[in-house]
């Protein structure tokens, strides 16, 4: 480890710090209704799509109504991008003449970009069409990160609610969302992108002869546009096949700064805007400061796996880190803080190969995943995920006061531990089964790029990364018919039946009328009780996935150290 | 203070477990095996069905005379005693529950009842067949059979046998002390009493219910946290029921029986093998301070109460003012104030009208002999005209009175007029209460009475006050007096001139505003307050209608006691918690014991992971299923007394109680299986 790699990552933190605030309070304004300084331009825009869907903007819903509207909007999404992608080959905008995609491939694709998951089991520059980039794949990023944050902003307004039921507009949270926070900043990141050399174009791909002498295809496309909102939506899905590890996506050590600035950048936000939205900012912070010590607890232990470097390649007399699979231009530090970044949210965007990664480093990744991406998390999704673990932590911590469990002065009662409870269920239902069924069948293992604990590893690694809806792979995996339907349903549940049973409880809590702290009822903004929700959570987390990656990465771990490898 | 004594008095005599309630717990925790018991409570019933299967293996094993037969027997055998230690520790519970129901019941069940018929005869019957609303009439020396309210007479009762006061009391028809309970004594003179409640309704039977772990409701958290333990149970069996798949892709094959105790180990035994337990010994504690509740609901609601309504009288003070000081009119000889104090008072038989007889004989001297005049009528002290006096034959009208109501009643006459403002202003600031004493619609005097405080009730407030409670003193006095002794006493604030539309309207202005209000009472006009209120708790002494609108009786008629249901119910909640987190932290342990001791056989090297050093796998398999068992066992002292309760903020009780569980948790295993494991060794009982 070295002292710059360290800088490195203080500084972007540095820089997330200070933009939580004004953008926290940005979003709450945004989310209340409130006027911005861009609400001039965009308002005219917003109300014109009202008009043209018949949208009516101060329709209350309650949170049936409101997951209703979500998962109509989502399933014809879906539909939508489905068709798009049998199609394409016969649609404009495909100089390569790309043919249409498989039924299966289709289908996990359209349910990997609904679902913010962007898992991919295909090389976008030898599969995607421009249409089908731009019309399919980029409307996803923009409408399932708006989604995400659609659903954070319900379930916070019902955490807050003094006795109304209402959790607010769907189509309204959406709009904004896209319009007034990912649309803006994405336009600038890309400017930004271009302006470091990422592609822009809508031109065919270009065969150049090298100075060598030899051949080679020059990727063009949309890159930069989709790059950026790849990154601020936690999407991750790559336009080419070596994501952000490729010049094309990421070509310098400050693209790759901002691209982690732009992971992280609304996870953080939205912290602030909660506190601001409950009316207490310390709440927010509490939340920020568990996110981000789950953030840099990850970060040093990759960072630390990674700069030790391999023992064996170490008895080669060959000094110095795990540079297998990692970009020069990023070194240990770059990508250590990238995978960090991405596995910690719901990104999956990569810029080195985790398979190639230390056990330990490959680990850390994993349990990211298996925690639930709340470190601190997606676009949305890290803040009601890391919400339900408030749930369960103040209601087990509650009980140890002697007190009913109160949240925000709102008691936690059956009907609260029960859709909590059912939230967290989710994840290892939908990643423990499907791997021990890709482990007893055939088809689950024919496919795998190594054996013993790594390939198994490969498995794990799948379905915590799509359950979680994160994108991210460690190598091996091929699409076959078994892995299209397992991961497309872990996809699913992964992030509508987490965000169902959340929006149910808040819907509970938003009917409760709030009690006045006293001096009987703790603090959930104080250090005791950020330490306490650690606590549960690595404590939740690794009961549930510790048994399954000590088969993993763990015996890997064990068995490198022995001079074993697979 | 006799609820501390009482208190005192139940812990010496109580130890945690008598022989014959470990005797009858012996043996219930094994007919306590019934399936159909276990599947109320999912964490057990999965240990049991996993107790069952080991046994079918262990049988295999051994017929086939495989070498494994002794680590299976082994196992089964304390996933058994796991089973047993829970059913153990729910039955010494209810044990000791209905011990102390018994002792209150004891008399109840062989008496005879003497009912009346509506056309006047009396048959004798057994009290087990009274129904509500029968008549019964009850003579000196026979036992009341039934909970009721005097509709005729008046008597003495001995009432030592429920509240263990040797004092007999007057129970009378009318008024607010008509009611009596069943199994206790008539000493003197006969009443009639119309009986209450069905056979098997009265709150003895309700309480009874709460301690006998068939029939108990769960009370709200107890269904919450229930929950929790079977989502945890549920991922659990997913999590160990994978690994077999898992180990088989590592090349290697795992063991059912190894799997079933990793399972065991992981599910939360502890906490679900004592949650019945708490809450049963919960309600028992509650009955121990002679408190009848109608639900655990009740009591778990009285751990979350915000705001505390006490009557003053009777429960911060002493009750009997006394008279300090009487201050005549201007132009009004102090001869006469204190003539007409004296025959205003000297019918009135409230300790307060006794002490103004005493303090008025003593300014009259040898005059005070004098008796009153025949045809005399008492005017009674009511709580709406809030004023008492007497009527003379010669036409003369004294009342004595709030000052309010006592001008109010002046100035029927014609306009009234006393220079003793300023005197009555500075009685009340003194915290004593001033009265107006007026004759014909003159005013006369005033009179101080002087406030006793009962002694430590300062240290009780600030108890409350430190487990975030807010203390409401409820009076009929003017705002001043009731200012001066909220202060002195300690309580937070008060609410004066109080009548008991005031006093409804303060408990749903608490509520509305999202407070948890508990309160005591015993009139009949207390009926809907403590209703309205979460928990209302009334005076055995009170009336049937209080008793019927609160959900607990206190037997003693403390009011204080109600303080002590509060902490009650929050140690209750707290040892719940407790045990969980306990439970859950114990699992880290759990899994360096098991974990490699279960994929060794695949990856030899993952010996590592092997941090307590436990000498084979065979022998940390079974040191953490015998821990698992043996924490059970340690811990059901305090299930049964609850986790040391101590009034103090909710921060310092939270980091208190995360370290010495969560932490405590998390290392008492690591030291505990290793123990098991040298102990194994050395007795060479494992591989």
């Amino acid at each position: 480890m070295t002292l710059t790699g360290w800088l490195q990552a203080v500084v972007i933190f540095a820089v997330l710090i200070a933009c939580t605030k004004p953008l926290g309070s940005y979003m709450f304004a945004v989310f209340t209704g409130r006027r911005t300084w861009l609400t001039p331009l965009i308002a005219p825009l917003e109300r014109a799509l009202y008009r043209i869907t018949g949208v009516r903007a101060d329709d209350e819903m309650n949170w049936r109504q409101y997951a209703l509207a979500m998962l109509g909007f989502s399933f014809v999404g879906f539909a939508y991008l489905f068709a798009l992608l049998l199609v394409q080959g016969s649609l404009p905008l495909n100089p390569q003449h790309f043919p249409s995609l498989s039924p299966g491939l289709a289908w996990n694709t359209a349910i990997s970009f609904l679902t913010n998951t962007n898992w991919q089991f295909y090389a976008g520059e030898s599969t995607m069409s421009y249409l089908s980039q731009m019309a399919g794949l980029a409307w996803h990023n923009f409408v399932s990160a708006g989604v995400g944050i659609a659903i954070a902003v319900a379930v916070v307004r019902g955490f807050a609610a003094k006795g109304a039921g209402s959790l607010g507009n769907f189509w309204v949270d959406l709009t904004r969302a896209c319009l007034y926070v990912l649309l803006p900043i994405s336009i600038v990141a890309a400017l930004v992108l271009t302006a470091q050399g990422v592609p822009q174009n809508l031109n065919a791909y270009r065969t150049v002869t090298t100075i060598a002498g030899g051949k080679q295809t020059i990727v063009g496309g949309p890159i930069a546009s989709q790059e950026a909102i790849k990154e601020l939506g936690t999407n991750g899905g790559g336009y080419v096949n070596a994501n952000s590890a490729s010049p094309n996506e990421n070509p310098t050590p400050l693209t790759n700064a901002l691209e982690i600035f732009l992971i992280l950048l609304i996870a953080s936000g939205l912290t602030y805007t909660y506190g601001k939205m409950v009316g207490d900012t310390r709440q927010g912070w509490a939340i920020f400061a568990a996110m981000f010590a789950l953030f840099w607890l990850g970060f040093a232990a990759i960072y630390h796996a990674e700069a030790s470097g391999n023992p064996l390649v170490h008895q080669l007399a060959v000094r110095g880190g795990n540079m297998e699979g990692k970009e020069t231009r990023f070194g240990v530090a770059g990508s250590s803080l990238f995978i960090e970044a991405t596995t910690g949210t719901s990104t999956g965007a990569v810029n080195a190969s985790i398979d190639s990664f230390m056990p330990i480093g490959g680990l850390v990744a994993l349990l990211n995943l298996q925690l639930g991406e709340i470190a601190p998390g997606g676009v949305g999704s890290g803040l009601y995920a890391m919400l339900e673990f408030v749930v369960l932590t103040v209601f087990i911590a509650g009980l140890m006061v002697g007190r009913t469990p109160e949240l925000l002065g709102k008691k936690i009662e059956r009907r609260e531990v029960q859709l909590a409870i059912l939230a967290i269920l989710v994840t290892p239902i939908f990643v423990l089964i499907p791997t021990a069924l890709a482990a007893l069948l055939p088809a689950g293992s024919s496919t795998l790029g190594n054996a013993g604990p790594h390939g198994f590893s490969e498995i794990l690694y799948a379905f915590s990364s799509t359950n979680a809806n994160n994108g991210s792979a460690f190598a091996g995996l091929g699409g076959d018919r078994f892995y299209y339907i397992a991961t497309g349903i872990s996809m699913f549940f992964g992030r509508f039946f987490v965000a169902i049973p959340m929006l149910a409880l808040a819907g509970s809590l938003a009917e409760k009328r709030p009690v006045a702290a006293g001096a009987g009822t703790f603090s959930t903004a104080s250090p005791t009780f950020v330490l306490l929700l650690l606590g549960t959570i690595l404590i939740v987390g690794a009961l549930t996935f510790l048994p399954a990656d000590a088969l993993g990465p763990i015996a890997d771990h064990y068995l490198l150290y022995a001079g074993r490898t697979f | 203070m006799p609820s501390e004594r009482a208190l005192q008095r139940h812990a010496k005599a109580r130890p945690l477990l008598e022989p014959r309630i470990l005797r009858s717990a012996l043996r219930d925790a094994f007919v306590k095996l019934d399936p159909r018991v276990q599947a109320r409570n999912p964490v057990m019933f999965v240990v049991e069905v996993g107790a069952v299967l080991t046994s079918i293996y262990w049988g295999h094993a051994f017929f086939a005379r495989e070498s494994s037969s002794g680590f299976d027997f082994a196992i089964s055998a304390w996933l058994w005693f796991t089973v047993l230690f829970a059913n153990f520790a729910e039955a010494a519970a209810e044990g000791r529950g209905k011990a102390q129901a018994e002792h209150l019941r004891r008399t109840k069940s062989d008496t005879v009842a003497y009912r009346r018929s509506p056309e006047g005869s009396i048959e004798a019957i057994s009290a087990n067949l009274l129904r509500r609303d029968d008549i019964v009439v009850v003579r000196a020396g026979e036992i009341i059979p039934g909970d009721g309210e005097i509709v005729e007479g008046a008597a003495t009762v001995d009432e030592s046998a429920i509240t263990g006061e040797s004092a007999p009391v007057v129970r009378e028809a009318g008024g607010d002390r008509s009611a009596v309970t069943g199994g206790t004594r008539v000493l003197s003179d006969a009443i009639v009493v119309r009986i209450a409640a069905n056979p098997g309704e009265s709150f003895l039977d309700r309480m009874i219910a709460l301690v006998e772990g068939a029939q108990r409701q769960k009370t709200p958290n107890e269904i919450a946290l229930s929950i929790l333990l079977s989502a945890l149970t549920i991922v659990f069996v997913i999590v160990v029921a994978s690994l077999y798949p898992y180990i088989s892709f590592a090349g290697s094959h795992a063991s059912i029986v190894v799997l079933t105790a990793l399972l065991v180990c992981l599910i939360p035994t502890t906490i679900g093998g004592l949650l019945s337990a708490i809450g049963i010994a919960g309600m028992d504690r509650v009955m121990q301070r002679n408190v009848l509740a109608t639900s655990g609901r009740a009591v778990e609601a009285a751990g979350d109460v915000d705001t505390l309504l006490l009557d003053k009288t009777g429960t911060i003070t002493l009750g009997n003012r006394q008279a300090s000081d009487l201050l005549a009119e201007e132009g009004v000889e102090i001869e006469r104030a204190a003539r007409a104090a004296w025959l205003s008072s000297v019918a009135d038989e409230t300790p307060e009208g006794r002490s103004i007889v005493t303090f008025a004989q003593n300014l009259l001297g040898s005059a005070a002999s004098e008796r009153t005049p025949e045809g005399t009528t008492f005017v009674p002290f009511s709580a709406y005209t809030r004023m008492s006096g007497v009527d003379l034959p010669d036409g003369t009208k004294i009342r004595k009175g709030a000052p309010d109501s006592v001008l109010a009643w002046c100035n029927e006459f014609g306009p009234v007029h006393t220079g003793l403002m300023p005197d009555i202003e500075r009685i009340a600031r003194r915290g004593e209460t001033p009265l107006l004493l007026a004759v014909n619609g003159n005013v006369v005097a005033t009179i101080a009475l002087k406030d006793i405080l009962k002694p430590m009730m300062g240290e009780r407030f600030a108890r409350l006050r430190a487990m975030g409670i807010r203390t409401v003193m409820i009076t009929g006095d003017n705002p001043l007096t009731a200012a001066a002794i909220a202060k002195e006493a300690g309580v937070d604030d008060f609410l004066a001139e109080a009548t008991p539309e005031a006093k409804m309207n303060l408990i749903k202005h608490e509520q509305a505003s999202g407070r948890l209000v508990a309160m005591t009472g015993d009139g009949t006009n207390d009926a809907p307050a403590l209703a309205q209120a979460d928990v209302g708790v009334a005076m055995n002494s009170g009336t049937q209608a209080a008793k019927e609108a609160a959900n607990m009786i206190d037997l003693d008629s403390d009011p204080t006691k109600l303080i002590e249901v509060v902490e009650i119910g929050k140690q209750l909640l707290m040892t719940r918690g407790a045990l969980t987190t306990f439970s859950i932290a114990n699992d880290v342990a759990k899994y360096f014991a098991i974990l490699p001791a279960l994929f060794v056989a695949a990856y030899p090297q993952m010996s590592g992971l092997n941090l307590m050093h436990l000498a084979t796998p065979q022998s940390a398999i079974l040191s953490a299923v015998i821990f698992n068992a043996l924490v059970i066992i340690a811990l059901i002292p305090l299930a049964l007394r609850g986790v040391r309760y101590q009034p103090r903020g909710a921060a310092v009780a939270l980091r208190t109680n995360v370290l010495i569980y969560g932490l405590g948790g998390v290392i008492v295993p690591f030291i505990g299986i290793k123990a098991i494991d040298l102990l194994l060794q050395a007795l060479h009982l494992a591989g």
